[in-house]
């Protein structure tokens, strides 16, 4: 692995995916990113532990598990420069939904009363699911923030440019909520 | 009926002479301090006891207005050596009128030499626990409505504004705006009608002044907005009283009926062109129609909240029209400044702050209760002197001034005067004139939570910045009572505070984050010892212990 | 208040961030700004309707004047000078931003108003791309039952646009607020479900006044709910030319 490379990592946390689909929708610019960074750690890639530090992580998704909790909170530790991608990190967007709603009554519509086998909450495997979904600044120090729903491609190249340049994104004319 | 100078005289040398029958006065306070600690029950039981004794003849027995010192109620004044009683049951009543001939009835006594009196300078309370407040002749015999008489009859609205000028009285309700440019502003204001208004509508928790004046010296309140009408051209006055109080309403109620009677209201007052009519609206309970063009909108039968000021009442008030709006305390100054003139007002009290103020002397005191002393006493004097101290042999740690919209005064300022600019120097504001005194066992975190508590409910919710802002600061103050906050939350806090203080509508919300800013100004190691230690220094707050995900 | 004298029409000259304009005397300073090309955010604010000063996001600063002023109320007058922009004001605005966003439940992925929403466009221009205070995730419910139109409570920021114009322009009064503080709504009536309001005429204007998704026509989807203003300027207009 050459050292002189960017290293960035992307994470998936309570989101649809779809601010990872945005970013491979960079097509052919993610050839020409591919010579300034390094991919430490993605969905994306095959990296089953988080590498010891990481100059840039986006990170797409609330924070809504103790798993996330956990994972963000070593993620924090081991990044340089934290990035919230998209409305679910920056707002906790829709995954915040069930946030007016009492947990027991959310895991009991969608396991019991809308279950037609099995119904049961499932008590092993799945990752015990926090009070309320919550945007990533409200657990660990953010430094950059990508609103969008998802932030476009080209939002999310012109962000990825401007820190490689080493300066912070100023997006407020590129994105927005809902976008 | 029209009244005549003569009248007048008579009235009053009338209820002197039939006063002076009898050998004893028993005052029984029947304010609601008392009341509620059985004062009718004892006043009943006084009134059988004389006619039992066949005394009637020699015996006076008359309900009075608030004496003071409620927490020690039922009270009972009684004329020889005038002793006061407290605590008083109806089981005290053969000894009391036994006494009547001999010594005072020792174990009920309350030491007269003690600084709780003496140190009292009584201009508005002059005839509170002295007169029957259902009483006009009472009012009169004290020479009430003299200064009514005095101004109708002898004096232009320029030279009753300009003795008020002259006598430095600033707004009692809490802002302290000189009275006498007030009112001169509203003469000089044109419309098609003018109207005067006494905010009556007190919320702060623990404050109770104007309600103890309104129910103890009712007509004094009167007569000052029936000089203020005169002063600046209004012919209608409302008198905008919480409903919560139905005590002060019902004698207001009264008043008026005997002054109308008597014609110190209505048409043609004291045969003169000058007519001034009064009208009660009752306030529903909500704080924020303290606030005066909320207090407006609520008259004219409008959801009470506030619109954005200039213009201000005095030019665009009630219905639109020039309207003079002063607080009860501020209205009840007014005859004896007429009475004995503005230099006279003008001697007591501070350079800028002149006269008297009321305050509502509450919390970890000796003696609690309403207090009135001169403005420049020190807040040493009001505390350990007519206060008494604080009992148990705790410490002195913060005297809370001005309600939700004040903050709290700690020990190294105790020898500071109390005036307005004095108050305001040190983060605190004068106010209607609560007065909350703390020791060690207070948080003064959970007290600022308190305060920001009320403030949240009793925010109008029109402005953004005081409708959420409230509650996110009350979020705050409440994850630090419990133990959750991180320091980060502290710079939030200010922030917020800072945010609110600035961008809110009217009053409430620019005034709510005082208690905050005081706090965090004199006890900012509180604040960090629930955050960084998860401890509540006072023992007052309860830490959480469950699993937190913050 | 109405001027009346000449006096208080006259022309006016003063300063805007520091440049030249002038105005008549009974202009306020958002409309002598906005006739200058110079921007003053506003949420509550909706020509046509009483402004009433309440979102706070046009306050400005006035040389001399210790408080901040709401430019949407405020009146000119001769030689005042005016600063709308400056980094005090933008923290603050975006402190109210904030607020909104915190307050209820706007999502605006999910909302039939996205990208025709001004609460959504004002985060934008004034550069607040994340709350940094906690949300409160409040439980506020939908109101579906009138045949064309719905309420969500979810979305609305209680800038009474609604309250003014049924009471205004359409003269029905069906809208008024409830409650206070933070529990403050908009009711229908005496807080009876919208589609069983007599007084409501079905107009619509509060809909297309609405700045954000708390309002809309039924059957629009996400985005789609764009909103129709032109009938307000115009209704203002004839009315005042008819006296």
């Amino acid at each position: 692995m050459s050292s002189n490379k960017v290293k960035v990592a992307t994470v998936w946390l309570d989101g649809c995916s779809g601010c990872h689909m945005s970013f491979l929708d960079m097509d052919e610019r993610l050839v020409e990113l591919a010579d300034k960074i390094e991919l430490v750690y993605s969905p994306l890639v095959d990296m089953k532990e988080f590498p010891e530090m990481v100059d840039v992580t986006l990170v797409e998704g609330a924070v809504a598990s103790v798993e996330d909790l956990h994972k963000i909170r070593k993620i924090r530790e081991h990044t340089k420069i934290l990035v919230s991608l998209g409305d679910c990190a920056v707002t906790s967007n829709v995954p915040s939904m069930r946030n007016p709603f009492k947990l027991e009554d959310v895991l009991s519509r969608a396991y019991l009363e809308n279950a037609d086998l099995n119904q049961q909450i499932p008590q092993e495997v799945i990752p015990k699911l926090l009070p309320h979904a919550r945007p990533v600044h409200e657990l660990v120090k953010v430094d950059v923030f990508i609103p969008g729903c998802p932030p476009s491609a080209d939002t999310i190249y012109f962000a990825i440019s401007e820190l490689l340049e080493g300066r912070i994104p100023e997006l407020s004319d590129k994105t927005r909520f809902g976008a | 009926m029209t009244m005549h100078p003569e009248d007048l005289d008579q009235l009053a040398q009338a209820r002197r002479e039939e006063e002076a029958q009898y050998r004893h006065r028993i005052c029984v306070c029947m304010a609601a301090g008392c009341l509620s600690s059985g004062a009718d029950k004892v006043k009943a039981a006084l009134e059988a006891g004389v006619k039992e004794r066949s005394l009637e003849k020699d015996v006076l027995v008359k309900g009075v207005g608030c004496m003071g010192p409620c927490a020690a109620g039922p009270l009972v004044a009684v004329d020889i050596d005038g002793v006061i009683y407290h605590d008083v049951t109806p089981d005290d009543v053969p000894a009391i009128l036994d006494s009547l001939e001999g010594k005072p009835v020792k174990r009920l006594e309350m030491p007269k030499d003690s600084p709780l009196f003496q140190r009292q300078v009584r201009i508005v309370l002059e005839n509170s626990g002295k007169i029957d407040p259902e009483s006009l002749e009472d009012y009169v015999a004290a020479n009430g409505y003299a200064a009514l008489f005095k101004v109708v009859t002898e004096m232009s609205p320029g030279e009753v504004i300009e003795e008020v000028t002259k006598s430095g009285l600033r707004g009692r309700g809490g802002a302290g705006y000189p009275t006498g440019l007030k009112w001169s502003t509203v003469a000089k204001a044109r419309g098609p009608r003018k109207f005067v208004i006494c905010n009556a509508d007190e919320g702060d928790p623990g404050a109770f002044m104007d309600r103890s004046v309104l129910e103890s010296d009712p007509h004094r309140v009167l007569e000052g907005m029936a000089i203020a009408a005169y002063a600046v051209g209004a012919d209608m006055g409302y008198l905008y009283v919480r409903a919560e109080y139905p005590l002060a309403v019902k004698r207001l109620k009264q008043a008026i009926k005997q002054a109308e009677r008597q014609g110190f209201l209505g048409n043609n007052i004291c045969g003169s062109t000058f007519s001034f009519h009064v009208d009660i609206r009752l306030g529903a309970g909500a704080f924020v129609c303290g606030e005066e063009t909320a207090l407006i909108a609520s008259i004219e039968g409008n959801r009470g909240q506030p619109r954005p000021r200039p213009p201000y009442p005095a030019e665009v008030g009630l219905w639109g029209c020039p309207t003079l709006i002063n607080n009860v305390e501020t209205f009840a100054n007014i005859a004896p400044i007429i009475r004995n003139g503005g230099e006279w007002f003008a001697s007591i009290g501070t350079e800028k702050s002149k006269g008297t103020k009321v305050f509502a002397l509450a919390g970890r005191v000796v003696n609690t209760g309403l207090i009135e002393v001169p403005m420049g006493i020190t807040l040493r004097e009001i505390i350990f002197g007519i206060g008494g101290g604080i009992p148990d042999g705790k410490r002195f740690k913060a005297v809370q001034t001005g309600g939700p919209s004040g903050g709290c005064i700690p020990e190294q300022f105790l020898d500071m005067p109390v005036d307005y600019e004095s108050l305001a120097s040190v983060g605190s504001i004068m106010g209607s004139g609560g007065m909350i005194v703390m020791d060690e066992t207070s948080c003064m975190v959970d007290v600022a939570k308190f305060f920001m508590e009320f403030c949240m409910t009793e925010s109008c919710g029109k402005c953004v910045p005081c409708r959420v802002g409230t509650v996110h600061m009350y979020n705050l103050l409440d994850r630090m009572t419990k133990g959750l906050a991180r320091m980060e939350d502290l710079d939030l806090l200010e922030e917020l505070c800072d945010m609110v203080r600035h961008t809110s509508l009217c009053g409430l919300g620019q005034t709510a984050p005082n208690p905050v800013i005081s706090t965090l100004r004199y006890f900012r190691d509180e604040y960090e010892a629930h955050i960084k230690d998860k401890i509540c220094p006072a023992g007052v707050c309860q830490m959480a212990t469950a699993e937190v995900y913050a | 208040m109405t001027p009346t004298t000449a006096q208080q029409a006259r022309v006016k000259t003063l300063k805007i961030n520091g440049r030249d304009v002038s105005a008549s005397g009974d202009q306020t300073i958002l409309e002598v700004a906005r006739e200058n090309g110079i921007e003053i955010p506003t949420l509550c604010h909706l020509s046509g309707l009483t402004p009433v000063g309440a979102c706070r996001l046009c306050l400005v600063e006035v040389k001399g004047v210790n408080k901040l002023l709401p430019a949407c109320v405020t009146r000119v007058h001769e030689n005042m000078e005016v600063f709308t922009d400056s980094e005090r004001l933008r923290k603050y605005r975006r402190m109210v931003l904030e607020f909104l966003f915190t307050e209820r439940n706007h999502i605006c992925a999910v909302c039939v108003s996205n990208g025709h929403c001004e609460l959504q466009s004002l985060a934008q221009q004034q550069g607040m791309t994340h709350v940094r205070v906690p949300y409160l995730y409040q439980k506020l419910h939908v109101d579906a039952s009138h045949p064309r139109f719905k309420v969500d409570h979810n979305r609305c920021v209680l800038c009474t646009r609604c309250v003014r114009v049924c009471d205004e322009i359409e003269g029905a009064h069906t809208w008024d607020v409830f409650h206070r503080g933070i529990k403050a709504r908009v009711i229908t009536d005496l807080n009876q479900p919208w589609g069983t309001s007599e007084t409501c005429t079905g107009c619509g204007k509060c809909v297309h006044v609405c700045p954000t998704g708390a309002l809309t026509e039924k059957g629009v989807s996400v985005a789609e709910m764009a909103k129709r203003r032109q009938f307000l300027p115009y209704l203002t207009m004839m009315r005042e030319e008819r006296g």
